[in-house]
């Protein structure tokens, strides 16, 4: 069955994905393959057991399980053909890819890929953390699928890393299986979620200590405790059986990372920046114009019905290129716009090119920042002359979305860079 | 025979984390024992790895003077390479070097090539000896500490954890507890242990395209060095530290030191600026106050101690066996050789060889990242040497081991896993 010839593939079948399947079949291309790694498709909200999810993509409230299967139910209508337990292992040029399975292992191709990979959360050891390494150490993604998946957990008295919306919902996931968080601790002088989710672990009586940072973890087998450091370098130890390192997201892009596709992650003032993803222009298109990436790959992160818009939009840019219509081609360097952060303090901003010539009315409208700290200020954005394209005040905090519209950087122009800033 | 270890999984001790390169003793102690047993370990590794499906990546190493004062050393090393043997040793300019390895910073100075040096797969490798012993006939016996024994009439009797053993002969390999367990039997030990710990970070997979051959460090009065190598498992890794420590156990890493390492790491080889870490790990070398293997014989007591086998006892393994076993024929003790012995296949985990997710009914891919599958689990939880922890199931799997470190596979694994491990992933409801 599969040798039949496929129009696209997508690797990855989370909201982006599905939604882009969708999309795709909508605007009437034949054949839209979904390849899923995992036993279901619907992505990580597959083990997100609370609510909210849909009221963007179905104007209804469901939890993370109903919802996925919602999408999927969706696209197999839509007549997307979805293969789990199938892994994409190696994406070759041209839109060929090394699949396995447990019919082993082929070589498929199309003649375009959507890369719909998703993002996870950064793991102990990227976090560099000192201490022993005992059992109990965790993200929020391997608890939630313990939890709502499994129904096992994997401790019972954790101290929770971090105060993202992801931290939030793990006080809800250990409620749901009778785990007692004994900390919940942020570097940070603030939470980095939002008010008012602030006010969640006090209801949920769990102790949240700012300005508090996670110096090492104890324990042979098991963890035991772990040692935390306040704002005037005061050390002090707490027990637990576990530790939940919460957030940090970083796009799952194995692929394009051991592959062929230019990833985001320039050196800026001698620290790493970047998405993490692929290098795309506003239609989400890849150093390769055979690959496409959509949803949270692109970026880390945003919400499951962010991601569903993206996979939509994308899925559009792509049929519409299937169709010849795409302008451009990111290939071409000079005669399309580079965009890059001359600082720091920023974190990414996606897409990374533009293609000209530029159609407002396709591709993305915004072009997306993130900060690493809290900022004040003006956000500039110069062109390779350092004559300012655009600016508008700025006062953001550490992973709040900033957007700045694709049109301001554009006009009149022929190429070159842009390149953001603060001052 | 029987195999006695006192973890629930072989490998728990000074083998769990090494740099995993089979060294050619180029610059190894000049007469020592342990060059003697590098070197014979060496030579019959390459003659049984193809039968037994072990990996050998014949990659090379290059020892990178950084310095002036590095530099002046290479002429000494040179020497003791060729006085120990190894004669396709011989000095490159910088710009040779940076023609074999284009990615390394281009301070580089000078450097002697060492092109015997390889790599191979540290735990697949001690699996499969094992696994030989057992298939011809050994027995193992893991969760099983030996506490003390006695020799009376020619026989020992042992007492473990689980009870007493009777035996002819005893081999103390005891490791990091070699000293504790002479002691605690015979009553008296020749050296003393003193943990050396060495530290290591792993690159994303990624990295591993931005070198060719292992760089080793010139020893300087001011530093050891610190190593660049690609694994079989397709990573590439920089360490180890070098510090000494009074516990047998305590692995645990610091930051500070993992820092100094990937600093040390992005100053060699620039194009790690950007590769995310996948894992921070460490392991203790068993050292003692000798330059040199403490291997000897007790032949009145049929005793003998193979310890403080130190920093190359991967390599050195089957040397050691050799020589082991001649000391042991020497106190008069007689075997006829197996007629015809079974030869096992070792567990295929480097990423160039014929990996389990290559051939069909697997199952399912259960950890995405290093790509292990579900048959894979099943079979290493299964048998005399099944995995009975999370360690010893990641050493004969690959398991977590990836750049999620669990996150997409942590509840699967938890799954399958219910029952098997002394100390569980997770616990159910519905768990005993
Ligand atoms: C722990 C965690 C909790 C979150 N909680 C929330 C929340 O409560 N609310 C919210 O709105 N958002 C949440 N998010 C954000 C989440 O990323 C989005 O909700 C949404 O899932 C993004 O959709 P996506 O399609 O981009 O990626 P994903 O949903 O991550 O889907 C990616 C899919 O690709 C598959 N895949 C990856 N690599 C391969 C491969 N090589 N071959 C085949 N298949 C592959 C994966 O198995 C997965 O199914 C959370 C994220 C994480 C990590
Ligand atoms: C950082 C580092 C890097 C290295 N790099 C390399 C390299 O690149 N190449 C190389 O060749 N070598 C290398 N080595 C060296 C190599 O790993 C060691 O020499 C080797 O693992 C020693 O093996 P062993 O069997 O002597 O000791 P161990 O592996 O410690 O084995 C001893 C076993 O005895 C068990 N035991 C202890 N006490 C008792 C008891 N009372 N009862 C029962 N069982 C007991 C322990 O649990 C343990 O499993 C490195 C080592 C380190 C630490």
């Amino acid at each position: 069955m599969m040798s039949n010839k496929i129009d696209v593939i997508i690797i990855g079948g989370g909201p982006s994905g599905l939604s882009a399947g969708v999309e795709l079949k909508r605007a009437g291309v034949a054949r839209v393959v979904v390849l899923e790694r995992e036993p279901q498709a619907g992505g990580i909200p597959r083990h997100c057991g609370h609510p909210p999810f849909g009221m963007r993509e179905f104007k209804w409230i469901y939890t993370g399980p109903q919802y996925a299967r919602k999408l999927v139910k969706t696209a197999v209508e839509a007549g997307v053909e979805i293969r789990t337990l199938t892994s994409v292992v190696e994406a070759l040029p041209g839109g060929k890819l090394l699949v396995t399975s447990d019919n082993g292992v082929e070589k498929i191709s199309a003649q375009r890929v959507i890369y719909a990979t998703g993002v996870r959360e950064t793991p102990r050891s990227a976090r560099i953390i000192s201490g022993s390494r005992p059992l109990g150490v965790l993200n929020t993604g391997a608890l939630q699928s313990m939890v709502y998946l499994k129904h096992r957990r994997p401790f019972k008295r954790p101290v929770i890393v971090g105060t993202e919306l992801v931290s939030f919902s793990a006080i809800q996931t250990c409620r749901h299986m009778g785990i007692r968080p004994v900390a919940m601790i942020e570097q940070a002088a603030r939470v980095t979620a939002r008010w008012p989710v602030g006010l969640f672990p006090m209801l949920m009586r769990v102790p949240l200590h700012l300005n508090t940072r996670l110096v090492s973890i104890k324990g042979d087998k098991r963890v035991e405790a772990v040692e935390v450091e306040n704002a005037s370098r005061e050390r002090r130890v707490i027990e637990c059986d576990g530790v939940l390192l919460t957030g940090q997201f970083t796009p799952e892009a194995t692929l394009a990372r051991c592959g062929h596709l230019e990833i985001d992650a320039p050196s800026v003032g001698g620290s790493i920046r970047g998405s993490g993803g692929p290098v795309v222009d506003q239609y989400g298109r890849c150093s390769d114009p055979a690959y496409f990436a959509a949803g949270n790959l692109l970026r880390p992160v945003e919400t499951a019905g962010w991601s569903w818009n993206e996979g939509r939009q994308v899925g559009r840019w792509v049929a519409d290129d299937l169709a010849g219509d795409l302008a451009g081609d990111p290939l071409v360097t000079g005669e399309n716009i580079h965009i890059t952060i001359a600082d720091p303090i920023i974190k990414f901003a996606m897409p990374q090119k533009i293609s000209l010539p530029y159609k407002p009315e396709r591709g993305m409208k915004h072009v997306q920042l993130r900060f690493t700290d809290s900022v004040k200020g003006t956000l500039v954005a110069e062109d390779g002359q350092g004559k300012v394209m655009w600016q508008c005040s700025l006062n953001t905090h550490r992973e709040r979305r900033v957007l700045v519209p694709v049109a301001g950087l554009v006009s009149e122009r022929s190429g070159g860079e842009i390149v953001f800033r603060v001052v | 025979m029987a195999v006695v270890e006192k973890a629930s999984d072989i490998l728990d001790g000074a083998s769990k984390a090494n740099s995993a390169i089979l060294h050619t003793g180029f610059d190894a102690p000049p007469g020592s024992v342990e060059l003697t047993c590098i070197q014979d370990g060496y030579r019959e590794y390459r003659e049984i790895y193809a039968d037994m499906g072990l990996v050998l990546e014949e990659t090379g190493a290059f020892v990178v003077g950084w310095s002036d004062e590095e530099v002046a050393k290479l002429e000494g090393i040179l020497a003791k390479a060729h006085g120990n043997g190894v004669d396709d040793c011989s000095l490159i300019s910088a710009s040779e070097l940076l023609r074999h390895e284009p990615s390394l910073a281009d301070h580089a100075k000078a450097a002697i090539t060492v092109p015997g040096e390889c790599l191979i797969d540290p735990w697949s490798a001690p699996y499969a000896y094992l696994q030989q012993a057992l298939d011809n006939g050994a027995e193992v016996f893991v969760s099983c500490t030996v506490t003390g024994g006695e020799f009376e009439a020619g026989e020992w009797r042992i007492a473990t954890s689980r009870g007493s053993l009777r035996t002819r002969q005893v081999i103390n390999c005891a490791g990091l507890y070699g000293d504790v367990v002479d002691e605690d039997v015979l009553g008296v030990t020749d050296f003393h242990i003193t943990p050396r710990k060495g530290q290591f970070v792993v690159f994303d997979k990624a990295a591993s395209s931005l070198l060719n051959a292992v760089i080793l460090p010139v020893p300087t009065s001011r530093t050891k060095g610190v190593v660049l190598f690609r694994t079989v498992f397709g990573n590439l890794a920089v360490g180890p530290t070098a510090e000494d420590q009074d516990s047998r156990d305590d692995a645990s890493s610091d930051k500070a030191a993992i820092e100094m390492l990937i600093a040390a790491g992005v100053d060699k080889l620039p194009g790690l600026a950007n590769m995310p870490v996948t894992a921070v790990y460490a392991g203790l070398r068993p050292a003692t106050q000798f330059q040199d293997y403490q291997i000897s014989a007790d032949a009145a007591r049929n005793w003998i101690t193979v310890g403080g086998i130190r920093s190359t006892g991967l390599s050195g393994a089957l040397g050691i066996g050799q020589y082991v076993f001649k000391l042991y024929s020497q106190s008069g003790a007689k075997h006829p050789a197996i007629a015809d012995p079974v030869v096992p296949r070792a567990k295929v985990l480097a990423q160039s060889g014929p990996r389990d997710w290559k051939s069909a009914g697997y199952g399912e891919i259960v950890c995405h990242c290093e790509l292990v599958t579900a048959r894979e689990i099943n079979k290493a939880l299964s048998g005399p040497l099944a995995a009975r922890s999370l360690q010893g199931l990641k050493r004969q799997t690959r398991v977590t081991m990836g750049r999620c470190q669990g996150f997409f596979c942590s509840a699967r694994l938890a799954e399958i896993t219910t029952g098997h491990f002394d100390e569980p992933l997770s616990e159910g409801d519905d768990d005993e």
